[in-house]
């Protein structure tokens, strides 16, 4: 990978150059590289993540098995999916990708704080991977969607190893990220520039730190319910058995307990990211930064009280759902907060619709619609109506595979320059904005249709009169594929030939201190730590 | 019938969302974009509430998109070269604090009335038990003499012609039911989760093994007829070929049905639950 220098490197010293060959990547403890393989991580995943969805569209595309014989297949596709997506995609793009990268760009430190952690952090999500791979391949693979509910989860009903292998790749992906937010927490809170205090650091630094303390405080709730269900499965414990003195809607709290601050765990991180954006291409400084911090805090302590809202289905008496209920609602509150101050950061400004500030743009707009449907399920009366059906699923896929993903793409167009060193191309950047923005909504706005009109979610088949939409998903399924081949043209096209990026090619918006690094940012940056003291008025 | 259904196809198709009118529509219809009919007080009141819901919501999201084409074409770097540089206006943050919690306390109260509405049955007048199974349901009549019987799904092949587009939800034994009752629904399962769901009724809720969950429904005669639904929680592989079938019909008939029912079921079939395993069952259970 890099030039010809230190073909052998004998020893180490502070001030080693980047290693050659396959030792860079596998030995690294450089952040930029280890943010680099979980990028190349998330891109491979989401190939994988988008066959399976493909599969399932194409499936699904018309009344009647098309395709798939095997119904456990289908459950296994669609369990798979999920999976990819939320711990194989989503997470390590945006936290392990743009975490590792910009946390200690933008904070001013060298590196993170544990470089060696970090690197045992990429490469166990790499055996999560491969684990969960395994999980599909074997034994039928594991039918249990990516809920992994008792007793449908349980040795009687899954008997094989499919769901152990799915249950250890949770727990080793799992640790990865709890390494990882370890390391991101001591980062930030230890290794910040001079003068930047709490009050004083980006909005993305922010939204880091409140994502690895949920991950932190949530995935060993997971590591728990895992390890139970694991011992169920395999020596005879009882915890979600009902005929052992057990209750499996147990599993249902311990994994909505994890759940749900989940969901913000994939959301907060590109939170901070539209900020940077939308700032950068207003040309104006973020409005109501304390409000927007503090809204992220407070999203995060919401989110740990507020997991029944997925279990208004299970017989809990009326006072318990009139609690979760409330809980839930109080979440639109802060998220109200994030939305208003993006509009009036945008508001006065000037600004110029590059492909990152589209995707910005579109996020807004999009993650409110995903934003008003989650209200609507809140409500325990009318969820009796949506619970289970395609309304949820388009309501999740607003905000997670519209709204998360769109963060992605924000970010990585916004960052490329700087990783790379290189300027994609722009009309084609807007042209892949455009084709994913009508793509996505074709695809996922008839399924609140089918939803409301009955469908339920996790079906190989329907009756024929839900056809129609269903057809019509299909087809935005096959738009959204297409714009995302053209997005990883455009990453090739810009890794061969790409003009090269200057160390600022956003102009005077972009104020964070990765800007003032060259492009693409060197080995090693904040070899002497920047001063971020506010500077005595002249 | 058949002339007001096209009515009420007609009308959903003009009035998109916010179409609840016609007449009763008790399976979903091709291009449906709204809630299959209510046949039940609670599923009215929930369609009531989702309207409201609906309207605040699409303001909502209005709002949004008006302020984001304003900002496209004021603030673009053409019409507008020099930023503005505010930061901070504190009134207009309470504002945008305040007015959400304002909406919320509206969406809220009708909310839990709602919810209180739907809970237990106040005086119910007979029981169903409701048990899941993989991949049919059973149900048993406590109050009539405790007959049981299964459901299965109707093959595609056994349908009559002009029936077909029923495949998914028809299946060989329909749940028979009176009308203007308040019935108990009593949920168990023998094997993993299920979920019995009627989209019409207003209910959906959990079989759960080990547990018993309840819930009610009051169909008023006017709602007379058949009723689909389907399993909504995954339960393996054929998780989306458990339907429900449900016919609501007047009392007298009902009675008729129940001494058939008697005949063909009772003597035939074993008891559908393990007794043990559920518990509670009243003591004229087996003969
Ligand atoms: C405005 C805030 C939100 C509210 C009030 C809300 C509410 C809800 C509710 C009540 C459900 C359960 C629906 C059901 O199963 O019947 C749900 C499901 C879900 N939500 Fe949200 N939500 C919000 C935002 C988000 C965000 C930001 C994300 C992720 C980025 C998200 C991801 C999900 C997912 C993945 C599910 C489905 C999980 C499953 O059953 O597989 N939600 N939401
Ligand atoms: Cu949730
Ligand atoms: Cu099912």
């Amino acid at each position: 990978m890099s030039d010809a220098a230190a073909a052998h490197d004998h020893g180490h010293d502070d001030h080693h150059g980047a290693p050659a060959g396959w030792r860079r990547w596998v030995y690294s403890t450089n952040h930029k590289d280890i943010g680099t393989l979980y990028l190349v991580a998330a891109m491979v995943s989401v190939l994988i993540g988008g066959v399976f969805s493909f599969m399932i569209r194409l499936e699904l595309q018309s009344p009647g098995l098309q395709y798939i014989e095997d119904l456990q297949f289908y459950n296994v596709l669609v369990t798979a999916h999920g999976f990819v997506m939320v711990f194989f995609f989503v997470m390590p793009a945006l936290i392990g990708g743009f975490g590792n990268w910009f946390i200690p760009l933008m904070i001013g430190a060298p590196d993170m704080a544990f470089p060696r952690m970090n690197n045992i952090s990429f490469w166990l999500l790499v055996v999560g991977l491969l684990l969960l791979m395994t999980s599909a391949l074997v034994a039928g693979g594991a039918g249990t969607g990516w809920t992994v509910y008792p007793p449908l989860s349980n040795a009687t009903f899954h008997s094989g190893a499919a769901v152990d292998f799915a249950i250890l790749s949770l727990h080793v992906a799992g640790a990865s990220s709890i390494l990882g937010a370890i390391n991101f927490i001591t980062t930030i809170m230890n290794m910040r520039a001079p003068g930047m205090t709490y009050h004083r650091m980006p909005l993305f630094i922010w939204a880091m730190l409140v994502t690895a303390l949920l991950l932190l405080l949530a995935l060993p709730v997971l590591a728990g319910a895992l390890t139970m269900l694991l011992t169920d499965r395999n020596f005879g414990t009882t915890f979600f058995e009902a005929s052992g003195g057990g209750d499996p809607i147990f599993w249902q709290h311990l994994f909505w307990f994890f759940g749900h601050p989940e969901v913000y765990i994939m959301i907060v991180p590109a939170f901070g990211v539209i900020s940077h954006v939308v700032s950068t291409f207003s040309r104006k400084p973020v409005f109501g930064y304390l409000g927007m911090a503090y809204a992220m805090a407070a999203i995060g302590f919401i989110g740990f009280i507020v997991w029944a809202h997925h279990m208004f289905t299970v017989g809990f008496n009326v006072e318990t759902r009139a609690y979760f209920v409330l809980a839930t609602m109080v979440i639109a509150v802060p998220t109200g907060v994030k939305i208003f101050s993006w509009l009036a950061t945008m508001w006065g400004g000037s600004i110029e619709f590059r492909t990152p500030m589209l995707y910005a743009m579109g996020f807004i707009f999009l993650f409110v619609v995903g934003g008003v449907t989650g209200i609507t399920l809140a409500n325990a009366g009318v969820d009796i109506a949506f619970h289970d059906t395609y309304f949820v699923i388009a309501h999740f896929h607003y905000v997670l595979s519209i709204a998360a993903a769109f963060g992605i793409l924000s970010g990585f167009f916004y960052w490329f320059p700087k990783m790379c060193g290189k300027m994609y191309n722009e009309g084609l950047g807007k042209i892949q904005f455009w084709l994913m923005f009508i793509g996505v909504n074709i695809l996922f706005f008839p399924q609140h249709f089918s939803g409301m009109a009955g469908m339920p979610r996790r079906i190989p088949d329907y009756p024929e009169a839900y056809a129609g939409w269903n057809f019509v998903s299909s087809i935005g399924a096959y738009i959204s594929f297409a714009a995302s081949l053209l997005f990883f043209y455009i990453v090739i096209q810009t890794l061969r030939s790409g003009e090269k990026a200057p160390a600022n090619p956003w102009g005077e918006g972009a104020t964070t201190l990765e800007w003032q690094v060259p492009s693409p940012a060197p080995f090693h940056t904040h070899d002497q730590t920047p001063d971020m003291r506010p500077q005595p008025a002249e | 019938m058949k002339m007001s259904r096209w009515i009420s196809m007609a009308a959903v198709f003009a009035v998109g969302l916010f179409t609840s009118a016609g007449a009763m529509a008790q399976q979903p219809h091709p291009w449906q974009m709204n809630f299959q009919k209510a046949a039940t007080p609670v599923m009215e009141e929930i369609i009531w509430f989702h309207n409201w819901l609906l309207v605040i919501e699409v303001a909502i999201v209005i709002l949004v998109l008006a302020l984001m084409l304003y900002i496209v074409i004021k603030f673009n770097a053409k019409a507008n070269p020099v930023p503005s540089k505010t930061t901070h206006n504190a009134p207009l943050e309470v504002i945008w604090t305040v007015v959400p919690i304002i909406i919320l306390v509206v969406i809220a109260v009708p909310s839990m009335k709602l919810l209180f509405t739907m809970d237990k049955a106040q005086n119910p007048e007979m029981t169903l038990k409701i048990i899941g199974n993989q991949w049919f349901w059973s149900y048993e009549y406590p109050d009539h003499g405790n007959f049981t019987f299964d459901a299965n799904l109707t093959q595609k092949e056994d349908l009559p012609d002009d029936k077909k587009s029923l495949y998914l939800l028809e299946v060989d034994n329909h749940v028979v039911l009176p009308a203007d009752t308040s019935i108990r629904l009593l949920f168990t399962a023998n094997d993993v989760l299920h979920n019995w769901a009627i989209p019409s009724f207003g209910v959906k809720m959990d079989t759960v093994p080990g547990r018993i969950n309840e819930a009610w429904i009051e169909v008023p005669s006017e709602h007379m007829g058949t009723y689909y639904g389907q399993c909504s929680e995954l339960c393996g592989v054929n998780h989306g070929y458990m339907p429900i079938a449900v016919d609501i019909v007047s009392k007298a008939d009902f009675a008729a049905w129940v001494e058939k029912a008697k005949e063909e079921f009772a003597r035939v079939d074993e008891p559908a639950v393990d007794v043990a395993r559920v518990g509670a069952r009243p003591a004229t259970a087996g003969r």
